[in-house]
């Protein structure tokens, strides 16, 4: 089984200091780490290699010094180092960031095997936009599950992945089709300590550098600042949601009944739309 | 996986400047060189002042001025004398400092270090972070053959083990090479640093450009405990500190916060920080013991270097120069033992000894060996003599209406009563002897 593990190379959050004067972020000197969420990612592909066996290629955008992070990875024990690093990709938003990477997992797959499963981090902690995991797979067409907090059961032979997957109100187990993208929550697993070979290895290790041309990307107007559309307008911290999600089990009943009570409930929030509904019905 | 069979020339403990000294002097050398660091990334642990010497690490790597991350080249030292209220000093500032290639800077070590490691990694050393030493490997003789760390597998293997691994010297310690710290040998310093706007500080010390000052102070504010407050100059902020003898603050009983705080308080230093945010507060150990508190320096595969070594000069505040310069003297001796084809035993090793004596490090350690103790017995030498100083200064200056020879009188009489002529000749006597 190959599988690609996305990594970002943040500034340290914990230290981060804000320029007194200036009220900036002061980034120099702040010490790098890779972007936690991953590590959960990477630790859940190395569990999945160590059971399944394969490799783990962990790939990363950034500039050379993100060759750091790799090395880190490399001594956790992945296989495969990519570093994709290019003028181009400077100023990248998560619409430019993902497609950079798509092509890079494109280009690792016919350079080593194509990935049964696409691993990245929930969100990163200096943009945390989760939007990133979601564009590689929508851009590779790979089944998606996100905000994954354990993978259960890998079945190579049907070719499908069943997962657990945290959302609001409880726990999903959700099955699907491999090959697949998934982003990774914190704290499901404990992300191992690289043995004394593996970090010589990841010290010593060639680690495998593409820019946008060797990574197979021949349009770099996708890339990068002029790749990336967003602009932000204002930084405010957002409302809270009104109401909780509420999940709907579906057990062993049938569609049908499921489907009243989907109803029901809609009406039993909303007697407004119930109302309007009924109204509308009535007319015909 | 299959046993680790490959032997590296040299593995050294830990990455602060003799560490770093030590591994990038082998490397450039052309050795197999091993660094493990404890830390998250090189000088994450690392604590100093900080001043860096610009001489010693000039002679490891001459161009270090290109992009090194430095503070301010010092251009002024001020060495203060202060009791509760005062300071009596000696200011040192010259445009000479303002030279092509200054000789000592202001640095922040959690950039400096990672830089420093840059050029070791670039040299072609391995470093490996996060990973602790826990013992050292010997064979049936005895000889120093290795390390296990607290990593699964290994041990790591190497023709010779260099000790940088800072004051407490645990693993040496583990591995009997040397004794527990005395108390009584070592300081804790505690550092704040202070941000302040460049004009500011600019403005302040009077400073232009990249120039910065110095200040060290001692007397009272130690309360009685050897001990020197300091105060450096960065671009953009200051670092301002103060470090005592660990038996001292244990029998005292005062904490070292409160002392950095009483300092900070003084009416001498207080306007000089005023309106400044603190960034950072850490701390460390010195190991101020000085010639007589140092462990063996070498033995059958492994060496000392740095403030494992107990290389520091208190009475110059010296210490990561002696530390770069060990480390490099070591680092050279290996080299030259690997060229002659000779193993690192103990009687080779002593080669390093013999270099260390010949330089400035062991002949500075050697002058100042009985300060310590003259310190540590003499507790009215930095509590009575800057309260007598400041009186007499003050009554010098004072216009009052008094003849002069009676406030000559005045002042002798003073030094009568508090301390007896024949006290201060003693004094005057231990010290210059000690100081000889």
């Amino acid at each position: 089984m190959h599988i690609v593990v996305c990594i970002k190379q943040v500034p340290d959050s914990a230290q981060i200091r804000v320029h007194p004067v200036t009220n900036t972020i002061m980034r120099q000197g702040v010490p790098t780490i890779i972007n936690p969420y991953d590590l959960f990612a990477l630790e859940e592909a190395l569990r999945l290699r160590d059971w399944l066996g394969g490799e783990v290629t962990v790939l990363t955008m950034g500039p050379p010094m993100a060759e750091e992070s790799l090395r880190k990875a490399l001594g956790i024990g992945a296989d495969r180092g990519v570093l994709l690093t290019d003028r181009f990709f400077a100023g990248s938003d998560t619409l430019a960031t993902s497609y950079a990477l798509a092509q890079a997992v494109r280009k690792i797959g016919e350079t080593w095997g194509i990935p049964e499963i696409v691993f990245t981090g929930k969100q990163t902690i200096d943009g945390d936009t989760a939007q990133v995991g979601p564009g590689i797979a929508r851009r590779l067409a790979l089944q998606q599950l996100t905000y994954v907090a354990a993978v259960q059961e890998v079945d190579l032979e049907n070719k499908t992945i069943t997962v657990l997957r945290r959302a609001e109100g409880g726990v999903q187990e959700l099955k699907t089709a491999i090959p697949a993208l998934i982003t990774m929550l914190e704290g499901t697993n404990e992300v191992r300590r690289g043995t004394i070979a593996d970090v010589l290895r990841g010290a010593r290790a060639e680690l495998v550098v593409w820019n946008a041309q060797t990574a197979g990307i021949t349009d770099v107007s996708n890339c990068g600042l002029r790749g990336s559309p967003t602009v932000v307008k204002r930084v405010f911290a957002p409302k809270p949601r009104a109401t909780k999600a509420v999940q709907i089990e579906v057990g062993d009943r049938d569609m049908g009944t499921i489907a009243e009570d989907v109803i029901a409930r809609l009406y039993a929030v909303q007697p407004a739309l119930e109302a309007a509904l009924l109204r509308t019905a009535a007319a015909y | 996986m299959a046993a680790i069979q490959e032997r590296f020339d040299a593995i050294v403990v830990g990455a602060g400047p003799s560490g770093n000294a030590a591994a990038y002097t082998m490397a450039k050398g052309g050795l197999k060189v091993l660094q493990i660091e404890r830390g998250e990334y090189p000088g994450s642990k690392n604590v100093q002042g900080a001043i860096l010497y610009a001489d010693a690490l000039e002679r490891i790597i001459p161009d270090f001025r290109e992009d090194a991350p430095l503070e301010r080249h010092v251009i002024e030292q001020r060495i203060w004398v202060i009791d509760d209220s005062s300071h009596t000093g000696m200011h040192y500032r010259s445009e000479d400092f303002n030279e092509e290639k200054p000789n000592r800077y202001t640095i922040i070590r959690a950039q400096f270090d990672r830089w420093f490691s840059s050029k070791v990694r670039e040299a072609g050393a391995i470093v490996l972070c996060e990973t602790t030493v826990t013992e050292l490997v010997k064979d049936t003789k005895g000889n120093v053959i290795g390390v296990r760390t607290d990593r699964q597998g290994g041990p790591l293997l190497a023709d010779v083990v260099v000790l940088a691994e800072g004051v407490n010297g645990l693993v040496g310690q583990r591995a009997a090479l040397r004794d527990e710290l005395k108390p009584e040998n070592v300081a804790l310093a505690v550092k704040e640093m202070h941000f302040l706007p460049q004009e500011v500080i600019e403005s302040r010390f009077n400073l232009k450009g990249d120039g910065g000052v110095v200040i060290e102070a001692m007397g009272t504010v130690t309360k009685g405990m050897t001990g020197t407050g300091f105060l450096y100059t960065n671009r953009e902020s200051i670092s301002i500190g103060i470090g005592c003898i660990v038996d001292d603050i244990r029998k005292s009983g005062m904490t070292p916060y409160n002392l950095l705080d009483s300092f900070k308080q003084h009416p001498s230093i207080a306007p000089l920080i005023a309106g400044s945010e603190v960034k950072e507060y850490v701390a460390h150990l010195i190991p101020e013991g000085g010639f007589r508190a140092m462990p063996e320096t070498q033995g059958n595969g492994w060496l000392v270097v740095g403030d494992a070594a107990h290389l520091v000069n208190a009475v110059h505040r010296e210490g990561s120069n002696l530390a770069m310069t060990s480390g490099r003297v070591a680092g050279e001796t290996i080299v030259w033992l690997k060229r002659r084809r000779e193993p690192c035993t103990a009687a080779n090793l002593a080669e390093y000894r013999k270099r260390l004596e010949d330089s400035f490090v062991l002949k500075d350690m050697r002058k100042y060996r009985k300060i310590p103790a003259l310190l540590h017995n003499n507790r009215h030498l930095l509590n009575l003599y800057p309260r007598i100083m400041s009186t007499a200064a003050q009554t010098w200056l004072r216009v009052d209406g008094k003849a002069k020879k009676a406030k000559e009188t005045e002042i002798i009489q003073r030094l009568r009563t508090q301390r007896g002529l024949t006290g201060m000749l003693a004094d005057g006597w231990r010290l210059a002897r000690a100081w000889r």
